[in-house]
């Protein structure tokens, strides 16, 4: 199975959609010739040609809406948001109009938008390049949000996306973009939304947590195996709605659990986990419900040592996983 | 030779010159009139407390309509605003329909009775389902009218709002983006001289409303909204640039609220009464049936006859809606997500 970097299986996933559907095409800012900011829609212009690889003006609220109306009339647009940062001003397009479109018609309209977004930090990106954005949209029901920390994950779910019936928010971590790599087969499949996925098998205490920061955990537990503590490993991959059924094995399996979230703590995606958590596993509980998230500042710093000071990193998760299961 | 004549005839009046004919215009003049009876008719049920909320159409049926009629309805896509019911009237709405939904009911084909009235929606004809924030439905015209050039189909996206919503964000972008890539839409502007109690010099600077279209690179127009065939002529005109490829037109179309905002509205607190009187004078209705008058196409016997039936189909609705059962409670849980 070919070894591929997180945004080479974007890459493939959009190639490969776009070839099997002419209704999929793609519309951002920079997509086009240069092939996004990132690389993510490389060689899409000049395979698929620039009515299906639209570089839209500097406007997202437009590329949202835009994307929306062709939704609704039967195209299977998918958008870029340059950074999830950027999507604020296209919140009210995707709260207002995407996420409800089905339910305030009764099912006679729908919106079949995915919007791709890279978040995330420890890039050297500052407030506004850094942040985590997925828990303004992570109460609203009519959207889905994904966000996959493996390559093998992110061909499934955004061909999932995709070809999925109702708007999907796909958040993409931007430093996991060349950081990470796996194998990813080259025939077609999709990864399920909706479902989490037990990343590493353990039975001393339960990590849950999603997209780079599954890598930063799966590290720690290698080297906590060393000393004897054996972590199980559930990611999220959707972080809405929630996969309740999954967190609820994971967190009884061990009877201690860690959330973790790169996002800022309170109101973070992780809340509602450890809710779901407390409302089902009283009882299976040996520890209180321990969480490690980003801090409650508006976001992170440019300068190196106050990126790290908010940024999770394997040390801060290493630690966090210890404590526990000293507990 | 009496051929002749007839045909020259025809040719002096105004709708003929735009390629109307005698039954066009009045159809035409019976849609206006059955958006106006019907706001008049949900204003009594209103103030009855047997209907919750109206917004109104009143003052605008014109305009609506005549832009209506310049559309191809058996193709084009409408984005209506919450007062054109004069729009959703001529793309195939029913007064009934329009009656389950100012009561909320199961059968109500915009929603089933989940949106206000004035949300409209109906797949079946072409008119997109909107929200309650105003403008978001501009940009989704252009993504509908992107559909059609990616598919190299031949209709356009129409999509209306008020003077006052032409200050959105979303009305820009989108005016920008259909305007770059060339896209089929006519975005008209329904200026009734107010958003809610702020008058039209309050919400711009401009002198006019179509005067922005010139930022976007695409013709704007001004027309008066009390005379249908300007604005059919308008339209007609703006469909055939979005047809050949020539992008978009911004049409302002100039017309007066007639009634407060909303039934929860009091318009007296912040415009005169003989404002308002005044504009009644200039009620597109009014003239239009004059024209029609003038030219023997509505005689008193039509005029009879259309009050007759209109009167007949709105009590007949109104009946039906009354009596028409509520959306099952438990019907909230339904169409989150496809099933
Ligand atoms: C984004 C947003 N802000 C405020 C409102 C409340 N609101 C509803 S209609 C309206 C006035 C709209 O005026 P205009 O666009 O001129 O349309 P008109 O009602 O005059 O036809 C306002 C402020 C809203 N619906 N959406
Ligand atoms: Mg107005």
């Amino acid at each position: 199975m070919p070894v591929m970097s997180y945004i080479q299986a974007i890459t493939q996933a959009l190639h490969e959609e776009m070839e099997r559907d002419e209704k999929v095409f793609v519309l951002g800012e920079d997509v086009g010739v240069r092939g996004g900011v990132f690389r993510a829609t490389e060689g899409l212009y000049e395979k698929f040609g620039e009515t299906r690889v639209l570089d839209t003006p500097l406007a997202e609220s437009a590329i949202a809406g835009v994307g929306i109306g062709s939704a609704m009339y039967g195209m299977r647009p998918v958008a870029e948001m340059q950074f999830a940062d950027f999507i604020m001003p296209a919140v009210n397009q995707i709260i207002s109009e995407a996420a409800k479109i089905r339910y305030r018609s009764n099912n006679d309209w729908s919106c079949p938008i995915t919007i791709r977004a890279p978040y995330g930090g420890g890039v050297h990106g500052a407030l506004y390049h850094s942040q985590s954005i997925e828990s303004v949209f992570a109460n609203q029901p009519g959207l889905k949000i994904v966000m996959p920390s493996t390559p093998y994950d992110v061909k499934g779910l955004l061909k999932a996306s995709i070809r999925d019936e109702d708007p999907v928010l796909f958040l993409e971590h931007k430093r996991a973009y060349r950081l990470i790599k796996g194998e990813v087969p080259e025939e077609d499949y999709t990864v399920p939304i909706g479902k989490a996925d037990v990343k590493r098998e353990g039975t001393d205490i339960t990590v849950i947590t999603y997209g780079l920061c599954v890598h930063f955990a799966l590290q720690a537990a290698e080297k906590l195996e060393a000393e004897g503590i054996d972590a199980h490993i559930l990611d999220l991959r959707t972080v809405y709605p929630l996969d309740k059924e999954a967190i609820i094995e994971a967190a009884s399996k061990t009877g201690k659990v860690l959330l973790i979230t790169e996002d800022n703590l309170e109101g973070s995606i992780i809340g509602e986990v450890s809710a779901i958590i407390s409302e089902n596993c009283l009882f299976d509980l040996d520890a209180p419900i321990k969480r490690l998230a980003g801090p409650d500042v508006p976001s992170m710093p440019y300068a190196p040592p106050l990126e790290k000071e908010f940024m999770i990193n394997p040390d801060k998760v290493e630690h966090a996983m210890r404590e526990l299961a000293e507990f | 030779m009496v051929k002749v004549d007839k045909l020259n005839k025809v040719a002096e009046q105004r709708h003929g010159r735009l390629g109307l004919t005698d039954e066009q215009v009045l159809d035409m003049y019976r849609t206006m009139l059955l958006a106006r009876r019907i706001d008049e008719r949900m204003w009594l049920l209103n103030r009855a407390g047997k209907i919750p909320f109206v917004v109104s159409c009143q003052g605008q049926e014109a305009g609506q309509v005549g832009a209506s009629f310049a559309l191809d309805r058996q193709k084009d896509f409408a984005l209506p605003y919450y007062r054109d019911v004069g729009v959703v009237l001529a793309f195939g709405m029913t007064a009934k329909d329009l009656m389950m939904q100012a009561y909320a009911k199961a059968d109500d084909p915009n929603s089933g009775g989940r949106q206000m009235p004035g949300h409209f929606g109906q797949k079946k004809n072409r008119i997109v389902t909107g929200s309650s924030p105003v403008t978001t439905q501009v940009p989704h015209a252009v993504g509908i009218a992107l559909g059609a050039k990616m598919e190299k189909k031949d209709f356009v996206s129409f999509v209306t709002f008020g003077e006052g919503s032409s200050n959105q964000g979303d009305f820009h972008e989108g005016a920008n983006f259909a305007a770059v890539h060339k896209l089929p839409v006519i975005f008209m502007v329904e200026n009734n001289q107010y958003a809610i109690s702020v008058p039209l010099s309050k919400q711009v600077a401009c002198e006019k409303i179509s005067d922005r279209a010139i930022g976007y690179g695409m013709p704007g127009i001004t027309v008066d909204g009390n005379d249908p065939l300007a604005v059919y002529e308008a339209v007609k005109d703006a469909r055939k640039r979005g047809n050949n490829g020539e992008g978009p037109t911004l049409i302002e179309v100039i017309s007066y609220r007639l009634t407060p905002h909303s039934s929860d509205d009091d318009d007296r607190s912040y415009r005169g009464r003989e404002e308002v009187e005044e504009a009644k004078q200039k009620d597109g209705i009014y003239s239009f049936a004059d024209y029609l008058r003038k030219l023997n196409i509505l005689t008193e016997e039509i005029e009879t006859k259309m009050e007759k039936e209109i009167k007949k189909i709105i009590d007949d609705a109104t009946d039906d809606a009354e009596n028409a059962a509520y959306a099952d409670p438990k019907s909230i849980y339904k169409h989150v997500y496809a099933e």
